[in-house]
């Protein structure tokens, strides 16, 4: 048994009370276990199946409470009571919802590739549970302390594009395949700066390591990093296809684009993935800026990190209440013209103080967010004026002018009316 | 290299979250851009004007209300109007300035859907179309208050209306009046100055004012475009000849400014109904059954009658041959002449602003087929 | 793209976060033990101490009372109410109908030298499945027999029973709509509180006098 698995709490209490008469755990204090001398491989095996299904129900559990909460909320932000039916305040409406959903009938468009079609939504389930592993959600409490624990987070997020792909593709409709192409659009674009937002925290912390980067925030790197902060968030909702960028379901446009032919739990796992992405991200916030599970002594460290995660929570499902939706074209524009500049702002600055100031202290940390801070709102504001829509100068005409003549024959011939449209052949044709 | 990009046809409605009803089109697109747009309407089709043909003037009150279903009061007002041009009633003051006020609710509570849905369309998840609709069950509850229905009124009758307001109405329509003031405030802080709205709508789907004018566009999509034409204010019917209100323009003619322009002309509909209690007198609310009497019959003849209404020109052209029943009649339905402007707007435009605009232009399929 | 405006808008949204919600819960809404306390008229601790179970209930959220709706009382609504006796079978009402759902089939009934002769009813009956609740046929009726009703509940599970036929009619509670009927505004009578069970309260038209009587048919001619 190798020394990082014994620093984990959640896998030492586990392990140590299964295990027979292991040295290092009665090193530690563990009274010997349950199982015989020479067992500790059924010990480790017995305690990995633990805590994987200790995860993975807790996260299935906490987007059934998340579901209900959000939809609570929805409805306070509405004026609405939101639903309080079934259950103590509405609680079991989601669980209503998902024995709804998985005794309903699973139908398969004819012209769909079954093989992809299934597989799907096992693409994007899988991905979303497996981001839970590198998140500490208390003292000890985690699966395995990756060293790349923030690159790793990167890669498996982007997966779920390969999924809605594989999603849109498999069931051989358009307007699922126009909302795929933009959430591939949306990836390649927000992965870049999301990445380097995250490069400022890395920086200061030196490390990859969610353990580590949580161990160096003696001051929560939301003061310390605004500007990376501000562009994380947004590149985040982005990831998730949250509002205001939820492009790729944009319901008002494409219907819910590739969940258009899911039915039944095969719909369920993509719903279960999107609600696993609002907690993985608010999650992931919460470690790399909100100090994750640090607080005051007597509460316990994981209701600090619950408090957070529902405080970031709350600010996601405030922005998707508030925020109409995006073009595609702006929130392209927006990510390279946008963000990408921001991210590298912050880059330059970070580097810079940190050259003043390696390994930061307590103090130093409130220095460079005495700098950060200005830093962030002049180039927040210098990229909105860049990019903004300036206002319209004047809207009210002149009443006293003249009319235009109506019905007369001064009326110009509409060159608008009857457009040039491209056909196929001429689009074809005229390839440039 | 080029890289050979094909064009592809979409189907879109009649069964679609944001066509505002049964609406069909077959869109092209090319990427994110729209190509060419077919719009298939009738989906709706029940009939109206051929049912008028079996129903006495009263009854067809009924039909109308179900034609724009989200401002059925200004069809009742249109209607009545052309009828008691047809029959030469005088209507009875106190109904007149009972029906102006029940239309001008009407026509916020119209502007405030409109307003809604716009922005709902622009993906803004319900949360200011629900404060619009919460707004507008408030005017629902006065028309309830009024007739005893809130959405299928035939509030008016020929020459007036049915029935005198109660006296809980005044109070709880100036109750009714702040509140509505309160809710376009914030509508407006939320939605006038949202940059994402801003930059979503400003500049989309612009149409020059001698286009709009050619294809004879009225109401709320001409005035967006600096075009002076308010029928309340050309051509005075009922007595907005004795209220004075501001005509509310914009010169951009795109997007926002329709949005812009609805946003107002409801501050001005308040305005107007706060004249309208001042300057209501008592009397009787219709004539006596001895002057117009429940079947009219009206001289051989015809008659047309329009009013501003929440999205245009609403007119009504009824003929009579001397019977119980107009031996025909027509409706100028200002939703489906606005739509005819609709493949203008989208061509060139982006997928994203493709139910934007449709929403823009405000209609009702109820009223597009009748 | 980023500036005022969007904060503004957030500011917005919390304003109406904390406002209280504006839904109206029908037929019941859930309650705290405040509330269930106040529905069995006691105070929150003589509730706990007497009643428990149901306290535990209400604490738990369980708790329900029931929601009276606001209507006004001019509501066009279900369950015509109709007064046999105020009914001359006129079939004004089954004319004005704009879909023609009202079937009225009358025989001559007793002859009466004092009262002339009357109509009597044998079939009056309304398909409620059709009808749009217009009122035409309440404004037609001469004598005050019919009004709309002030209810809403009438789904059914077969087509059939919506047609609601004279014995439904003149069984059911009749709590009459003041739709064109200002004698009811007149008399404050709430629809939702009170029924009208005698059919002289339900008319404009008071009965004529014997001295009127005499003065129409014998002194004017």
């Amino acid at each position: 048994m190798n020394q990082a698995f014994l620093d984990n709490s959640l896998w030492r209490n586990i392990y140590c009370v299964l295990a027979g008469d292991s040295a290092q755990c009665a090193a530690r204090d563990y009274s010997p276990g349950m199982l015989p001398g020479g067992m500790e491989w059924l010990a480790f095996l017995l305690a990995a199946a633990a805590i994987v299904g200790l995860f993975v129900n807790g996260v299935l559990g906490g987007v059934i409470v998340l579901i209900w909460g959000e939809r609570r909320l929805f409805g306070r932000f509405q004026s609405r009571t939101g639903p309080n039916r079934w259950g103590p305040w509405g609680t079991l409406t989601s669980v209503a919802d998902a024995i709804k959903t998985m005794f309903k009938e699973d139908l398969v468009p004819a012209e769909a590739d079954r093989i992809l079609f299934n597989l799907a939504p096992i693409l994007i389930a899988a991905p979303a549970l497996m981001v839970f592993s590198v998140i500490p959600f208390g003292v000890g409490t985690y699966v395995a302390d990756l060293n790349v624990g923030v690159l790793f987070i990167m890669a498996i997020t982007s997966l779920t594009t390969l999924a809605v792909l594989t999603a849109s593709w498999s069931s051989a409709n358009r307007i699922a395949i126009l909302s795929a192409l933009r959430s591939v659009a949306l990836l390649i674009s927000y992965e870049i700066p999301m990445a380097l937002a995250v490069v400022g925290v890395i920086m200061l912390a030196g490390s990859m390591s969610l353990g580590e980067i949580i161990q160096a925030q003696g001051v929560p790197f939301i003061l310390v990093q605004p500007l990376g902060f501000f562009v994380f968030f947004l590149a985040a909702m982005a990831e998730m296809a949250r509002a205001p960028f939820d492009l790729t379901e944009a319901e008002s446009e494409l219907a819910a684009g590739y969940l258009n032919d899911y039915a039944s739990m095969k719909f369920g796992l993509f719903f279960l993935a999107e609600f696993m992405a609002e907690i993985s991200t608010s999650a992931i916030i919460t470690t790399l800026f909100l100090s994750g599970w640090r607080g005051f002594d007597p509460i316990p460290s994981h209701f600090w990190f619950g408090a957070k995660l529902i405080a970031v929570l709350f600010v996601i499902i405030w922005f998707r209440m508030t925020l109409p939706r995006l073009r595609i074209d702006q929130v392209l524009k927006f990510a390279w013209k946008g963000l990408f500049e921001l991210t590298m702002i912050n880059i330059v600055v970070t580097a810079i103080l940190i050259f003043i100031w390696p390994q930061p202290t307590t103090a130093q940390l409130w220095y460079m967010a005495a700098v950060n801070w200005p830093v962030a709102i002049v180039s927040i504001w210098a990229v909105s004026k860049l990019l903004g829509t300036p206002a319209y100068e004047q809207t009210q005409p002149d009443l006293n002018a003249p009319t235009y003549p109506v019905g007369s024959e001064d009326i110009p011939a509409s060159s608008a009316y009857v457009p040039e449209v491209k056909t196929q052949t001429s689009l074809q044709e005229g390839g440039d | 290299m080029a890289i050979k990009t094909q064009p592809v046809t979409v189907n879109l409605g009649p069964q679609h979250p944001s066509t505002h009803g049964v609406f069909r089109m077959r869109v092209m697109f090319d990427g994110e851009e729209i190509v060419d747009v077919e719009p298939v309407f009738g989906y709706l089709h029940r009939g109206s004007e051929k049912l008028a043909e079996e129903r006495t003037y009263t009854q067809i009150v009924t039909l109308t209300d179900r034609m724009d279903y989200v401002s059925s009061m200004l069809n009742n007002q249109a209607y009545i109007l052309a009828v008691e041009k047809l029959a030469g009633i005088e209507p009875s003051p106190r109904g007149v300035w009972l029906r102006m006020i029940a239309a001008e609710l009407q026509r916020i509570a119209s502007h405030l859907v409109a307003t809604g849905f716009l922005i709902q369309d622009l993906g803004a998840l319900g949360t200011p179309l629900i404060y619009a609709m919460r707004e507008r069950e408030g005017i629902l509850d006065l028309f309830e208050m009024l007739c005893g229905a809130r959405i299928t009124n035939s509030y008016l009758r020929p020459g007036g209306v049915f029935m005198d307001a109660p006296d809980e109405f005044w109070p709880a329509l100036d109750r009714g009046l702040d509140d509505i003031v309160r809710t376009i405030d914030e509508l407006e802080t939320y939605l006038s100055g949202n940059e994402i709205i801003f930059s979503r709508t400003k500049g989309t789907a612009v149409l020059p004012p001698e286009l709009l004018i050619n294809a004879s566009i009225t109401g709320p999509m001409l005035r967006a475009s600096g075009v002076d034409w308010d029928l309340r204010h050309r051509a005075p019917y009922d007595y907005y000849d004795k209220i004075s209100f501001e005509r509310k323009l914009h010169t951009a003619s795109d997007n926002y400014a329709r949005y812009w322009v609805r946003i107002q002309e409801s501050r001005e509909s308040v305005k107007i109904i706060k004249q309208c209690i001042e300057q209501i007198e008592p009397g009787s609310v219709r004539p006596s059954f001895d002057d117009v009497p429940r079947l009219i019959r009206p001289p051989v003849g015809d008659a047309y009658a329009a009013i501003e209404g929440s999205k245009g020109e609403l007119g009504f052209y009824l003929v009579s041959d001397g019977g119980i029943a107009p031996y025909r009649m027509h409706v100028r339905a200002s939703s489906l002449i606005n739509l005819t402007l609709l493949r203008d707007m989208l061509i060139g435009g982006q997928f994203g602003d493709l139910f934007v605009t449709f929403g823009s232009i405000d209609l009702n399929m109820g009223e597009v087929d009748r | 793209m980023i500036g005022l405006g969007l904060p503004r808008g957030f500011i917005v949204t919390l304003k109406n976060f904390i406002r209280p919600a504006v839904t109206e819960q029908y037929p019941d809404r859930h309650v705290g033990l405040l509330g269930a306390a106040k529905e069995a008229g006691m105070n929150p601790f003589q509730f706990l101490i007497k009643k428990p179970a149901d306290s535990l209930k209400a604490i738990a959220g369980l708790a329900t009372v029931p929601v009276a709706v606001k209507q006004s009382s001019r509501f066009r609504g279900n369950e015509f109410v109709f007064f046999e006796d105020r009914c001359t079978a006129c079939a004004s009402c089954a004319k004005y109908c704009p879909l023609g759902i009202i079937e009225i089939v009358s025989v001559p009934g007793k002859i009466d030298a004092q009262e002339g002769e009357s109509y009597k009813l044998e079939v009056f009956d309304i398909d409620i499945g059709r009808c749009m609740f217009c009122g035409l046929c309440v404004e037609a009726c001469p004598y005050d027999a019919l009004h709309m009703g002030t209810s809403f509940e009438r789904s059914k599970y077969v087509r059939d029973e919506l047609i609601i036929t004279k014995e439904e009619l003149f069984d059911a509670p009749k709590r009459p709509s003041s739709f064109y009927r200002p004698q009811f505004e007149e008399n404050a009578f709430d629809p939702f509180k009170e029924t009208v069970d005698d059919f002289h309260d339900a008319g404009r038209h008071e009965q004529p006098s014997a001295e009127d009587l005499k003065k129409k048919w014998v002194d004017e001619r």
